[in-house]
């Protein structure tokens, strides 16, 4: 809400009028159905009391009713409406009237004038605010027609005095979403429609009833959503709702506050009871903080939210949120965190307090200390110790949101911050933590900070533990003291959490390389060198000895020196650990392997270029293709995807376009091999067996057309039309096997008919994309269309056989950014020899822990697979709460997967997989034959096939049977 | 005139012995029935024979309030409501009245059976007194009887400790009892809802306090006994058995489990078993987590916490102890103290205030060598830390609650007389409200105004409709009619009406005023111009100038004259019935200024 608020704000205030397109008029051809109208108009004349017409007018409201005869439905029911005497049938037709002119393709002018006169009739005033609800979905649909709204703004201006406060809400609703933009009010010769709708809903702030003042408050928000430059004087009016009895009007109020600050951020304001004046963003902040120890918890949690987005108050205000100014008897008193900084700036560290250390210091001058309307004062200390957790969230988010724009404030509420990582609910440590990191450029932790915030490592849950590692990933450290203790701390973590592993040494690794100064006088005492006695060589294979390396070379990329301090068997655990570990150990200059290391090191910045090129020249040769003989096709193809695949290896970044090409040219390959098969050129029946090889071709071929088409991030139309038309010459080739393998000419019947739909398919899905195709097998077979529909099947098949073989390979175009979506199951490790056992028929609960990168809206697409050894397979669609998004293209899926099976004699191995799922509906782009079909376009929600992507992790598991 | 009167018995600039009489519109109220923890004479229980020399106080009070089950708000009940006598309903909420008894009768084993005290209730005593105990729920309206209600608030504090709202009429009272404006580990904040009361009865313990963020204590507090349990020391937290015990445990409990320890928690058996059981109950009482949480666990339901004997004392290794009492003056934490002051490290946290001359307070203090009984000198080589954890509201949490309730006026009582004076001028000053601090035993009386409603007759209301605007909630509004006061009852009604009920005849009262204007021009042309001049400031009335040459507005006559002496000067008549008296007095002090000079 705020941020759509906000953007209203800067948005400029201008107009813009969209012209409507004139629709072509088509000629449509449509069954004549009965009326509905004339079927509406028997079933109300029949109705004899009441309730029935009321029973008929629902039946009614279920079915849609078409465009065109809504004019006809509607003049029924307004001719109902002035015979009506019953109010709750008349309320239901006003109801129906107003869904009824918002049906798509309706212009509602036509009935405008009915509901302007019936409103003018109407008593029941239940009936009248529905009426005005009708004539607002009106009026919004009628947005361009001037002279309209202006008629509605009289009407609903005239009803406003009503004394039913329901039909007092409508008409101000109509107000802000009808009320004409143009400041200027043009005064008319009468002096009647002088209509400043800014000051008739103004009027309204001090209606008796308090719905009536929220919704006059809503309508000068929704004016001002529209693009009304409020006035400043609604400040002051909305103030003075600040203090009101209803809670709704006070949330409201302080919406409208927040908007007017940011509207008139600059302009000057008189504080009451004194002759001083303060910017009015001040004002307001001020008085929004005072909200935050309002008595209704929803305005508490709308005001936290607001604060965080008043990035223009003063910084002195900013600050005072944070400052409670303690005392004790009267006595001025500090604050822990003030203590804690003394104690740590006057070197003393951690010392056992006293009691009466706090006592307090000076006097306080008992006229100066102001209780209550000191304004700013503390209010965040107040919103992060609220009761309500919704408001300690809300107020995390503030502090973050003024933290990231002022580095003062954030070095400020660094301590509240830390403060929150002990708060009883989860999900605002979490809040807390995930601020700080987002924060962290800004800071530098104290000795004493650190230390609490890395007390909170031994949290038993992992996302906060989780959560804190990406915060030390990028948090500033001051001293060398400081990171040995994150690390002391981390490794503690490690032995109690050993799932950990992975996270934490990611952790070390940007701790390393952001403090190579602070972690190099640490490296004796970290490798426990000395300088006399060689000491015994550490298990490689201790995560804990890993841990304290990938610290240690990470910093040791940016520190030359430290090196020098390294002992032998450091040397050899780095060159292991940089094959090993590549993504966490940095290569390094060593003394001692200069050659490797300047071949390796000093090039990576312009090793790019090179590779890139590579690809690219490797794929232009391929499509020289054409010109060569099958044999050198086939070699040069099984060249280059082999290079594709090296060079993907090779290089992070290109390995998606690599992996995608590759994948492309295989599917080729495949291709060109099937239709190098001799059974062409044999009679048909002999070659049963042989055909094996050309349908397991075409099957193989579909099967990666998917994987390009959904397992790819970044395919744009252009790759997909291509992959579709691989995948409708795979089906061609399927085609032709089949023909050549069958007997008989009724299933082909069939499968041809199927084939030339799927054709037709592709050409209006592409229809757009044709001329790219050309002399492309798609092209010459669209061409030969009429002949292929009227000829046998046989026929057909000849065709399709010689156009497979002369048809041009075509030139796949490269996406800007491409990712191989991929995914890795962390846990179950499949390393476990101890089996899971469970009673059969029972359930028993899997941990399924996993990455995933590159995956899109993987709440509906990743799936877990278990396979079972009998070969039943089962999926499991996860919760979408599973999935947890900690970083920009990457997921991770945390999970419980129930496994059941009958009584197996021995524990055996399920296979757990994740699989993607995919619809192939889903990707093609809507084209406008199928938007101005009959029906709505059908939204395609069900799986067609799934594609493994992530390798199957062993379970062994073992179902007993149930003790009798 | 309409009064207030309110006279504290205890608690009035002191702490203890909370009992307030409130007198509301006829109407007998006693706030609390606390006792003294400083007195063991007559002083410890208020002085009841001020309500009434002789006879039952039944007679004399419509009912008690208790506002929750510390002592020094309801010790002195049994007392109270069986020896000197009273037989009236005693309010109090679910939680207080289940733990009430048990705290009574605790103090009443300690008085009469360590202390050897006669005269004393007993048992029975106690339990008749809570027979008569009716109890009530948060918001819940009770008719106490046709017109006195009450009404409690949610007060935080400690469970079950309530605000109640004394209402007769349009008159009430709020008293808070013990309130807490920050939630804690298992309470929430005290809230009130915009109640607008006569008069606000609020505690004022930390007057001219104002508290840090509870989250440094606790912080400090978990770190102190994880550094400790980790180091392999014993932690000793004298505790009082309800209330803070109950806070720290689940402040224990929580990090425990977060943090995944396995040092044992143990707390000393007793009282604090039975409280735990009625924590348990009344979860609706506790705070947003408990609340939301209980269906997956109910947090009272402790995992690590269990419970303490003896022996456990001696064990090896790390743990925690939560023991009674909690100055460290007796009984099992003064024990476990004992055995574990010789190794450094261990360590005590002392979690609240400590009386002067107790062992407690000797720690604190700084001393490290102790005289036990039996000339025995302790050494100290424990950790010695101090936190306060406290659950009254400060100086700030009392001007909020002021500022939520919007009262008419302020009593503060519990509390010191010097802190009060400034806590007093604060809230002059802020609210413009008056503030009273009265001493025990002194009345304070506050006149009020209380809206007599008087009945409107329709006719007239819509009359007074079809005039005007329509009638606005917060605005005064002038209406013309005739109030009868007829058998205590009241009715406005229209003056025709009233004439035709009380059977007399109408008579027209008319004001005629002369302005003399000094004008030469003629008469006709002078009405013109009034009439011009009428008509561009009376933008809102009807003006008219009729053929005869008068001018009207409204029903005010205007007629334009020469005077019969001066020719220069020109007599306006202005004429207008009683009914009009507001126009036409405006109209000749409007006219009175002279007309303005027109452009001739």
């Amino acid at each position: 809400m705020a941020a759509h608020l906000k953007k209203r704000v800067y948005e400029e205030f201008t107009k813009v009028v969209q012209q409507q397109q004139e629709e072509v008029a088509t000629k449509k051809l449509r069954l004549t159905k009965p009326s509905k109208s004339a079927a509406l108009h028997v079933d109300l004349c029949k109705a004899a009391c009441p309730a029935d017409a009321l029973q008929y007018l629902l039946q009614f409201a279920r079915k849609p009713v078409e465009a065109e005869s809504v004019e006809g439905v509607v003049r029924i029911l307004l001719e109902h409406y002035y015979k009506e005497t019953d109010p709750s049938v008349r309320l239901k037709i006003a109801s129906l009237l107003g869904l009824l002119s918002k049906t798509a393709g309706f212009s509602p002018d036509c009935i405008i004038d009915d509901a302007i006169n019936i409103l003018q009739n109407e008593k029941s005033h239940q009936v009248l605010a529905q009426l005005l609800d009708t004539l607002l979905a009106i009026g919004t649909k009628l947005a361009e027609n001037q002279a309209i709204q202006t008629r509605l703004v009289d009407v609903a201006c005239k009803h406003l005095t009503d004394t039913s406060h329901g039909v007092r809400n409508k008409c101000l609703q109509l107000l802000g979403n009808l009320g004409s933009l143009e400041k200027s009010v043009t005064k008319d010769t009468e002096g009647l429609t002088a209509r400043d709708v800014q000051k008739i809903i103004g009027d309204y702030f001090s209606d008796q009833d308090p719905r009536v003042r929220t919704a006059a408050i809503k309508a000068m928000l929704q004016l001002h959503e529209r693009g009304l430059k409020l006035h400043q004087t609604v400040y002051n009016q909305a103030c003075k709702l600040l203090s009101d009895d209803y809670e709704q009007v006070r949330s409201a109020a302080v919406q409208l506050i927040w908007v007017v600050s940011q509207l008139y951020p600059e302009s000057i304001v008189p504080i009451p009871s004194s002759n001083e004046e303060i910017r009015l963003v001040d004002d307001a902040f001020g008085k929004i903080c005072h909200m935050v120890s309002d008595g209704s918890w929803v305005v508490r949690v709308q005001a936290a939210k607001l604060l965080g987005s008043m990035e223009q108050v003063s910084s002195h205000f900013l600050e005072q949120t944070l400052d409670k100014k303690l005392m004790s008897d009267l006595r001025r008193k500090r604050t822990a965190h003030e203590r804690a900084k003394e104690l740590y700036s006057s070197g003393e560290f951690s010392s056992g307090r006293k009691w009466g250390d706090d006592a307090p210091k000076e006097e306080v001058d008992t006229g100066a200390v102001n209780l209550i309307e000191s304004g700013a004062c503390g209010a965040f200390v107040h919103g992060l110790e609220d009761e309500m957790y919704e408001v300690r969230i809300a107020a995390v988010e503030a502090l973050c949101m003024l933290a990231q724009s002022s580095p003062a404030f954030a070095e400020k509420c660094l301590d509240f911050l830390v403060d929150m990582f002990n708060d009883e609910i989860e999900e605002v440590r979490l809040q807390s933590i995930h601020t700080m990191r987002k924060i962290s450029n800004n800071i530098t932790l104290r000795e004493d900070q650190l230390d609490t915030v890395l007390a909170v490592l031994e949290d038993s849950s992992r996302d906060i533990r989780e959560a804190l590692h990406e915060l030390l990933c990028c948090t500033n450290v001051s001293t060398k003291e400081g990171i040995h203790l994150a690390l002391v701390e981390l490794l503690k973590n490690l032995t109690k959490y050993p799932t950990d592993r992975d996270s934490i040494w990611k952790c070390l690794k940007f701790l390393g390389s952001r403090h190579p100064t602070l972690v190099l006088p640490l490296v004796p005492e970290l490798l426990s060198t000395h300088p006399f006695f060689d000491t015994a060589e550490p298990d490689m294979d201790d995560p804990a000895y890993i841990a304290v390396l990938v610290l240690i070379f990470n910093a040791a990329k940016t520190c030359p020196t430290m090196p020098a301090l390294f002992s032998d068997h450091t040397f050899r655990h780095y060159a292991y650990l940089r094959d090993s570990l590549s993504h966490l150990v940095p290569a390094l200059r060593l003394p001692g392997r200069k050659l490797v290391s300047s071949a390796l090191s000093p090039n990576i910045a312009p090793h790019e270029d090179p590779s890139q090129q590579f690809l690219q020249q490797s794929l232009e040769r391929v499509y020289s293709l054409q010109h060569l003989d099958p044999q050198g096709a086939q070699e040069l193809l099984e060249f280059t995807i082999r290079d594709l695949q090296r060079l993907g290896e090779l290089q992070s970044e290109l390995a998606g376009v690599a992996d995608f090409s590759a994948t492309y040219l295989r599917c080729q390959l495949l291709l060109i091999k099937a239709l190098q098969e001799k059974l062409w050129n044999v009679a048909a029946p002999l070659y049963l067996k042989q055909s094996d090889l050309a349908s397991a071709a075409a099957k193989q071929i579909m099967e990666e057309t998917y994987k390009m088409e959904f397992m790819y991030s970044g395919v744009e139309n252009k790759q997909v039309v291509i992959i579709h038309h691989m995948r409708l010459q795979a089906k061609a080739l399927q085609l032709i096997v089949t023909a050549r393998t069958t007997r008989g000419v009724d299933p082909l019947f069939g499968m041809c008919e199927k084939f030339l739909q799927e054709v037709d398919f592709f050409q209006r899905c592409f229809i757009a994309d044709l001329p790219q195709l050309q002399d492309s097998f798609v092209d010459k077979l669209l061409d030969l269309m009429p002949r292929l529909m009227t000829s046998k099947p046989a026929e057909v098949v000849k065709i399709l056989q010689t156009m497979l073989r002369q048809s041009a390979f075509l030139h796949l175009p490269l996406p800007e950014q491409i990712h191989k979506a991929s995914a890795t199951i962390i846990e179950p490790a499949g390393e476990s020899d101890n089996p899971l056992r469970f009673t059969s028929g029972l359930v028993v609960a899997l941990d399924v822990d996993a990455t995933l990168e590159h995956v899109q809206d993987p709440q509906n697409t990743v799936k877990v697979q278990v396979l079972y050894p009998d070969g039943q397979a089962q999926m499991i669609h996860p919760k979408p709460a599973d999935f947890r998004n900690p970083g920009p293209g990457r997921h991770r899926l945390i999970t419980q997967v129930y496994l059941s099976h009958t009584a197996w004699t021995e524990p055996c191995q399920v296979e757990v997989r994740l699989l993607l799922a995919y619809s192939s509906t889903a990707r093609i782009p809507k084209s406008p034959w199928i938007e101005g079909g009959e029906g709505p376009p059908q939204v395609d929600t069900s799986i067609e096939g799934a594609i493994p992507f992530s390798k199957p992790v062993k379970v062994y598991i073992m179902p007993k049977p149930a003790r009798r | 005139m309409p009064e207030i009167r309110v006279t504290p018995l205890g608690a009035g600039q002191d702490v203890g012995r909370s009992c307030i009489l409130v007198s509301i519109a006829g109407k007998n109220v006693m706030l609390d029935c606390g006792m003294h923890m400083g007195f063991n004479d007559d002083r410890r229980f208020p002085d009841f024979s001020y309500i009434t020399q002789n006879g039952r106080l039944t007679d004399f009070l419509d009912c008690v309030i208790i506002s929750h089950f510390h002592l020094d708000h309801c010790g002195a009940l049994p007392y109270f409501s069986e020896m000197v006598g009273y037989d009236g309903p005693i309010y109090m909420t679910h939680p207080t009245q289940a733990i009430c008894p048990i705290l009574l009768e605790d103090y009443r084993k300690i008085a009469v059976d360590k202390k050897g005290e006669a005269n004393f209730f007993t048992s029975q005593m106690i339990k008749d007194c809570m027979k008569k105990v009716v109890a009530v729920h948060l918001h819940q309206t009770v008719q106490v009887d046709d017109e006195l209600e009450i009404k409690a608030y949610y007060a935080g504090h400690v469970l079950g400790a309530a605000m109640f709202q004394i209402k007769v009429g349009s008159e009430s009272v709020v008293y808070t009892g013990d309130y807490n404006m920050t939630p804690d580990r298992h309470l929430g904040a005290a809230w009130v809802d915009k109640c607008r009361p006569s008069l606000l009865i609020s505690e004022s313990t930390y007057a001219t306090t104002i508290r840090d963020s509870k989250r440094c204590r606790e912080r400090d507090f978990l770190k102190k006994v994880h550094e400790t349990v980790e180091r392999g020391g014993k932690v000793l937290i004298p505790v009082f058995a309800l209330g803070r015990a109950q806070e720290l445990c689940i402040l224990l409990e929580t990090f425990w489990e977060r943090m995944n320890l396995k040092v044992p928690i143990y707390f000393s058996t007793g009282l604090t078993e039975k409280a735990n059981h009625y924590y348990k109950l009344f979860i609706t009482w506790t705070n947003q987590k408990i609340r939301k949480t209980f269906v997956q666990r109910n947090m009272f339901e402790f995992k690590h916490i269990k419970a303490f004997d003896r022996a456990f004392a001696d064990n090896p290794g790390p743990m925690v102890v939560f023991a009674t009492p909690g100055m460290l003056h007796a009984g099992q934490s003064l024990q476990i103290f004992r055995k574990w002051a010789g190794n450094e490290k261990n360590m005590v946290i002392m979690p609240g205030y400590c009386v002067q001359g107790t062992v407690g307070h000797k720690i604190l203090s700084g001393q490290r060598k102790l005289e036990m009984e039996g000339r025995q000198v302790l050494e100290v080589k424990m950790q010695v830390e101090y936190m306060s954890f406290s659950a009254h509201a400060d100086a700030k949490g009392i001007m909020q609650l002021v500022g939520q309730a919007e009262p008419d006026s302020v009593l503060l009582v519990h509390g010191e007389a010097k802190k009060m004076e400034f806590l007093r001028q604060k809230i002059e000053q802020e609210f413009r409200v008056s503030c009273y601090m009265p001493a025990n035993g002194e009345t304070v009386t506050l006149p009020t105004s209380p809206s007599i409603p008087v009945g409107i007759s329709l006719g007239l209301l819509k009359r007074e409709m079809a005039q005007g605007l329509l009638p606005e909630a917060k605005k005064l509004r002038l209406l013309h009619g005739t109030l009868i006061m007829k058998d205590s009852s009241f009715r406005l009604v229209s003056s025709e009406q009233a004439l035709k009920e009380l059977g007399l005849a109408e008579h027209q009262l008319r004001f005629t005023c002369r302005v003399h204007l000094q004008d030469t021009r003629k008469e006709q042309e002078m009405a013109l111009r009034v009439y011009s001049h009428l008509k561009s400031t009376l933008q809102g009335h009807c003006v008219q100038h009729l053929p005869d040459g008068s001018v009207t507005v409204e029903s005010i006559l205007i007629q334009a004259a020469a005077h019969s002496e001066d020719p220069g000067t020109k007599v306006l008549l202005v004429s207008w019935t009683y009914q009009d008296e507001e126009l036409g007095s405006f109209l000749t002090a409007l006219l009175k200024k002279g007309l303005p000079q027109t452009p001739s």
